[in-house]
């Protein structure tokens, strides 16, 4: 079973728009325009003065033009200045686009639903029609079997399967009931047998779905506190190249002529940081937009990057490490008694035993010694199995077979396990296991041994997550003993035993003292002040309100192994922004061998040993650069949207790697591709 | 170049590296407080001024101190220099400076550049020297140790305010550090044959019979202190080339030994205040490796030659010796200007306007990089953590984290401030060099034409702002305009740029300390060192290229295609 594939993930309603989408593509053109507005582009530096930049180009053109000068030179460059600038409105508007696609489908989901508000809750037959826009949290609403629920609400009375599709995807109903960890309902979601009493909790435009659709549209995004701090490094850096290119007017009239303002328009643009100025919001509103299409929602983009900070991960043992629930594992016999013996006394046993734990035996029967359970003898009498005498057996003409905890069993048959035998329940229940004893007859064959049984591949898992710094602590309500057998076999950091809602906050609380951050998942009342306290609190979407409210990121498909994704995908949008910046700033060596001669090469004809790149000519060389530095916004949009590469790994190991592609791939890169759009540039005659 | 040349370069970094390991350990203990040799006379100190040195400052009084301190001495000196004509110990009876150039020459030795737009011997009274400049040669080096010990405990913990004590910071690192050391390197500088007296100049009779004056003074303390606190003021014009200040090879090369030890022993001081010596080592490699990479290319670029002297027949194994010492020779020439210029000393043995195009741009490139290899006693620290900081940002969000350095998180304020300290150096080397280029009153201080007369001046304001103070040579600096602009340049360099760094200080100091595991950003290894090598290079160096491509490099290229100006 593979583990990382996400249950639902077969159903997945939002699905990733293809880069290539025509609509998609016409759209964020046209948006990609309208973001020209100055007022607008203010708020990322970088573009904003490319585009003062484009606009002065243009002018000065224009006056060549009306002058009779030659202008196609001064054309050429205000030109790429203006596509540099739509390409970098074109990567947001296109992030944007892919997020819209998907609220669209949101909307249609919310429509126009209508409520019956009940006025008093115990009298289900009075109701009056209310827009669903209308409620108030506090009302009370009846929903019916076919009803969509009008909004988000926690239910007082009823108990209803719900289907959820229009939420999470998955069709499957759900069942939802009053009291208990799965009291919370959806607006949007739709009834599809019995009946139930909400009280509407979300504020008219407040509910789920309408943050749902806000946040993929990014309308409401807000930069992340990492993403101002790169704005202001960008916007210094911008600067710094101002006063270097605003310089050199004077620099150069020493023994010369300072070159036109055209040109060192053109040095300027190439040296601020543009490609990552132009990739940023792009890269911001795609890392949202890969975690909704994971079918997680992230409150906040601050949350997804703190997911990328996360030190120690909080994961509940039932149903993230382990199934859930005990199952056979071994048949351990007493002396003197063959295997064989055993394992057919113990099928027999447990044919009275309807739980799961019993069908675990006659599972384990099968499969490991291929004993297909008979059906029960005519003139058999089962014991069925009950919490009272934790018993089952099976009496036949042949025989009494009994299964059942040592001590129970022991007690009622009034015998004494042979010490050998108990030497080896010992050791079960010290392995964090629970024996079982089966006896024939009233003498004790030997026991079964029962185990939570681990998950396939997590140890791989938190095996990663130690590559990649991050200590696993596994929480359960087990004793020490049981936890710290499961803890060393799923291969978890540290282990919370018979863990309260208040130990759990405690844990939190010394972890983020000690300076780390800490990610939990969690879906009960209960868990909602842990889930507060916490960096990252994954909620379930089955959870309780109060949950889903504490957290600051809710999993459609409530699966809390999704936690280790979600970090993950935190760390990639992180990565991307680091990768792209560095690749922007290394760019900046080869555009100096391009322009510098060019530019100075009039003044002194010898600073023409520099043009390493032998570039045709200044011209030719200085629109190039221009060309190169708008046209690898564009090459880069993709990777941008999509995230770069990432493999759990150690820090040192990702930078390094990182580093070799784009730091010395940023170096190296725009030598070939200014060099190669030089040659096109006068293979076609155009400079 | 030669092995001989090598063998002097590796013996003299040696000895820097050797001695830089203790040293580095011991001023961690001496900024602790845990050095009480002279208690009494510390208390002395702190009654008179009426301070409790255990009393901790945070950044904000801190600063105000410093600043104090510095306003208090720039104003003393200047009055001193204005009214010297009246003061005693002035046997050759000095009269008083110009406002321009005492104020040039105040801002120059309170920021620790000690440009001088005066010849000491023809213009600075015995007791100018000693009461004025020496004084805040000890001050000013201080000063800068001070701060570098403030923002290194910005680091060693979390959630604090405290940043230290600036006065018992300037006391202690005057008394157990300053003092004894130029006091040791004085008297050997003494052994070596340079003069320290307080009688009036020597009247002397050639070997051709004609009368010659002697410039003496108390010169060989002063030269110690030029060096251990990377000051760079000669007590004489022609600096160390002059033979009472770098009387014999040996002497040099102490000197560089003298201006390399503090610099590289704080990267130490550092690792051992944060508790992980790694971290320190891995800053010292990086000012290292610039060193030796500098001190490669002038060797190299010097040992060549000039093409045009060797067309003419000129013996090539010398190399280009216009403007250097025989008694130095080309090894210890290319150690002791690279060393000096990355390091914000300042102090020169040879003429670096006569290097050359390749061979003077180095230094002038180190200086512009923003003295941080391993740049001036304190001040190359802090200007190298700052790199580190933009470093951390910049690479450090590629292993996918909030980028952090010691535990401690970069965030929108620190990068803020770091782009506000960067800022600094282009604003006053380009911008000041960039009018003085089109002021008649400037241009007309440029003594040779082409790219070498840019070069003059982009050397004078890219060495006072850097508080390098070292002069390419050619630039007539003392004019009323280059006076005041270069002692703004040397006050932006020094206040503008440690204001920031001391805000980001108290923003470090306040957060609370990560604990480190395998997914945080190693700062340690060989590859961060190259990163931030990388990242000097990228951030402080490719904004003055343009600059330098006008003046250095059009110089070289232009030689070598046999055009001269």
């Amino acid at each position: 079973m593979d583990i990382m594939m996400p249950p639902g993930a077969a159903t997945r309603r939002l699905r990733a728009a293809a880069f290539t989408d025509r609509t998609l593509l016409a759209r964020a053109s046209l948006d990609a325009v309208r973001k020209l507005n100055p007022a607008r582009l203010v708020r990322n530096p970088v573009i904003f003065v490319t585009e003062v930049v484009a606009i002065l180009a243009t002018l000065l053109a224009a006056l060549a033009a009306g002058r009779g000068e030659a202008w196609s030179f001064q054309a050429g460059i205000a030109a790429w200045l203006w596509l540099t600038v739509l390409f970098a409105t074109f990567a947001e508007a296109l992030a944007e686009g892919r997020g819209r696609a998907q609220a669209e489908s949101l909307r249609q989901a919310r429509g126009d639903a209508r409520a019956k508000l009940l006025a008093r809750p115990d009298d289900r037959a009075l109701w009056q029609p209310r827009g669903a826009t209308e409620l108030k949290p506090g009302d009370l609403v009846l929903v019916e079997a076919g009803d969509i629920i009008p909004s988000d609400g926690e239910i007082v009375e009823g108990i209803a399967s719900v289907n959820e599709a229009a939420v999470t995807g998955e069709s499957a109903p759900v069942i939802r009931e009053a009291g208990g960890d799965r009291s919370a309902v959806t607006g949007g979601t739709l009834v599809v047998s019995d009946w139930l009493v909400v009280r509407i909790t979300a504020a008219p435009g407040s509910t789920f779905l309408d943050r749902m659709i806000t946040l993929v549209e990014g309308a409401a995004r807000q930069k992340t506190p990492n993403e101002i701090a790169l704005d202001i490094l960008l916007a210094g850096m911008t600067i710094i190249f101002l006063i270097t290119v605003a310089s050199l007017v004077g620099l150069a009239s020493w023994n010369g002529t300072p070159p036109s303002v055209p040109v060192l328009a053109a040095l300027l643009v190439t040296l601020i940081p543009t490609t990552i100025g132009g990739l940023l919001s792009a890269i911001g509103i795609a890392g949202m937009d890969r975690l909704v299409r994971f079918n997680v929602l992230a409150t906040s983009g601050r949350a997804v990057e703190a997911a990328g900070d996360v030190d120690v991960l909080l994961l509940d043992k039932t149903g993230t490490i382990t199934f859930g629930n005990r199952q056979a594992a071994a048949f351990v016999p007493a002396p003197g008694v063959t295997e064989r013996e055993l394992v057919e006394a113990a099928v027999l046993a447990s044919l009275g035993d309807e739980t799961p734990e019993g069908r675990s035996v006659l599972v384990l029967a099968r499969e490991r010694y291929r004993m297909a359970a008979p059906a029960v003898p005519a003139g058999a009498r089962v014991v069925p199995f009950t919490a009272q005498t934790r018993l089952s057996g099976l009496d036949l003409p042949g025989g009494q077979y009994r299964k059942g905890a040592v001590d129970s069993l022991a007690r009622s048959l009034d015998a004494t396990v042979p010490p050998a035998l108990a030497e080896a329940v010992d050791r079960i229940a010290r392995q964090g296991a629970t024996p079982l004893a089966v006896s024939k007859d009233g003498r004790v064959l030997g026991a079964i041994e029962l185990k939570d049984i681990v998950k396939p591949g997590i140890r791989d898992r938190f095996a990663e997550l130690r590559r990649m710094g991050i200590r696993s602590v596994m929480v359960t309500g087990d004793n020490r003993l049981t936890a710290a057998a499961i803890a060393a076999e799923a291969g978890v950091d540290d282990f919370l035993v018979e863990a309260t809602p208040e130990q759990k906050l405690g844990y939190i609380r010394t972890a983020q003292t000690e300076g780390r951050l800490v990610a939990m998942a969690g879906d009960g009342t209960n868990d909602a002040p842990a889930l507060a306290q916490a960096d990252v609190g994954l909620a379930m979407q089955t959870g309780t309100q109060a949950a889903r409210e504490a957290g600051n990121m809710v999993d459609l498909d409530s699966d809390p192994t999704k936690l280790i994704e979600v970090v993950e995908i935190g760390k990639q949008l992180l990565i991307t922004r680091g990768a792209l910046t560095t690749f922007s700033v290394a760019n900046d060596v080869a555009k100096y061998f391009a322009i510098l001669p060019a530019i100075f090469v009039a003044s002194y004809p010898e600073l023409g040993t520099l043009n390493v790149m032998r570039l045709t000519s200044p011209e030719s060389a200085i629109l190039s650069a221009v060309i190169f530095n708008a046209l690898i916004i564009v090459a880069l949009v993709p990777l941008a949207l999509r995230g770069v590469r990432y493999a759990p790994a150690g820090a040192a190991a990702l930078l390094r790697r990182n580093l070799l592609i784009y730091g010395l791939g940023g170096v190296v890169a725009p030598f070939i591709g200014i060099k190669f759009i030089d040659l096109l540039l006068n293979l076609f005659g155009m400079a | 170049m030669t092995w001989i040349g090598w063998a002097q370069i590796a013996l003299v970094l040696a000895c820097v590296v050797a001695a830089a390991i203790p040293l580095g350990r011991y001023i961690a203990v001496l900024a602790a407080g845990r050095i009480t040799v002279l208690a009494p006379l510390e208390r002395l100190f702190y009654t008179a001024a009426g301070i409790d040195p255990a009393k901790g400052q945070g950044w904000r009084a801190y600063t105000l101190a410093m600043l104090a301190a510095n306003a208090a001495g720039f104003v003393l000196l200047y009055a001193l220099l204005r009214l010297q004509g009246g003061l005693p110990f002035n046997p050759q009876g000095f009269g008083d400076l110009s406002p321009w150039l005492a104020f040039n020459t105040a801002a120059s030795f309170v920021t620790n550049t000690n440009w001088q737009a005066y010849g000491g011997e023809v213009a600075m009274s015995n007791f100018s020297q000693m009461a004025g400049l020496t004084v805040q040669n000890f001050l000013s080096a201080a000063s800068g140790i001070a701060l570098a010990l403030a923002v290194s405990r910005a680091f060693a913990k979390g959630g604090v305010q405290d940043l230290g004590n600036f006065w018992a910071d300037l006391v202690r690192v005057t008394l157990y550090l300053l003092v004894p050391l130029s006091i040791l390197v004085g008297l050997a500088f003494v052994a070596m044959g340079m003069p320290q007296t307080l009688s009036a100049f020597a009247e002397a009779t050639t070997i051709e019979g004609a009368t010659q004056m002697l410039p003496l003074g108390p010169a060989a303390l002063q030269v110690a202190i030029k060096h251990l606190g990377t000051n760079g003021g000669g007590f004489f014009g022609a600096n160390s080339a002059h033979p009472f200040e770098g009387p014999t090879a040996l002497a040099t090369g102490l000197q560089i030994w003298a201006h390399q030890v503090i610099p590289f022993a704080l990267a130490l001081t550092f690792g051992a205040i944060i508790g992980d010596i790694r971290q320190g080592r891995a800053l010292l490699l990086v000012m290292l490796g610039y060193v030796l990479m500098a001190t490669l290319a002038i060797y190299a670029s010097e040992a060549g030659g000039n093409p045009l002297h060797l067309a003419l027949g000129i013996d090539a194994a010398q190399g280009n010796m216009e403007g250097k010492e025989v008694r130095f020779g080309q090894a210890l020439v290319a150690l002791f200007s690279a060393t000096t210029t990355g390091a914000s000393c300042g102090a020169v043995n040879a003429m670096l306007e006569s290097f050359t195009p390749l061979g003077g741009m180095v230094p002038l490139f180190l200086i512009q990089l923003g003295e941080v290899l391993p740049g001036g006693v304190g001040s190359g620290l802090y200007g190298m953590l700052v790199f580190v900081l933009l470093t951390v940002f910049i690479a450090g969000l590629m292993v996918g984290r909030t980028p952090e350095y010691l535990g401690k998180k970069v965030q929108a304020r620190e990068i803020k401030l770091a782009m506000l300290a960067v800022l600094v150096l282009p604003v006053a080397i380009l911008g000041f060099t960039a009018v003085a280029l089109v002021l008649p009153a400037a241009i007309a201080s440029i003594q040779a034409a082409g790219p070498h007369g840019l070069s003059e001046m982009l050397y004078a304001f890219s060495s006072a702002a850097g508080n390098n103070g070292s002069a390419f040579g050619g630039l007539t600096a003392d004019t009323p305009w280059l006076n005041t602009t270069l002692g703004i340049a040397m006050m932006l360099g020094r206040f503008a740029y440690v204001v920031p760094v001391m805000a980001i200080a108290g923003s470090l100091a306040a957060k609370p300390r990560a604990l480190a595991s395998p997914g945080t950003f190693p700062t340690h290894g060989l590859l961060f060192a190259g990163l931030l090598a990388g990242v000097i290079l990228i951030l402080g160096g490719l904004q003055f290229m343009p600059a330098l491509a006008l003046g250095p490099l059009a110089e070289h290229f232009s030689l070598l295609a046999g055009k001269t100006f």
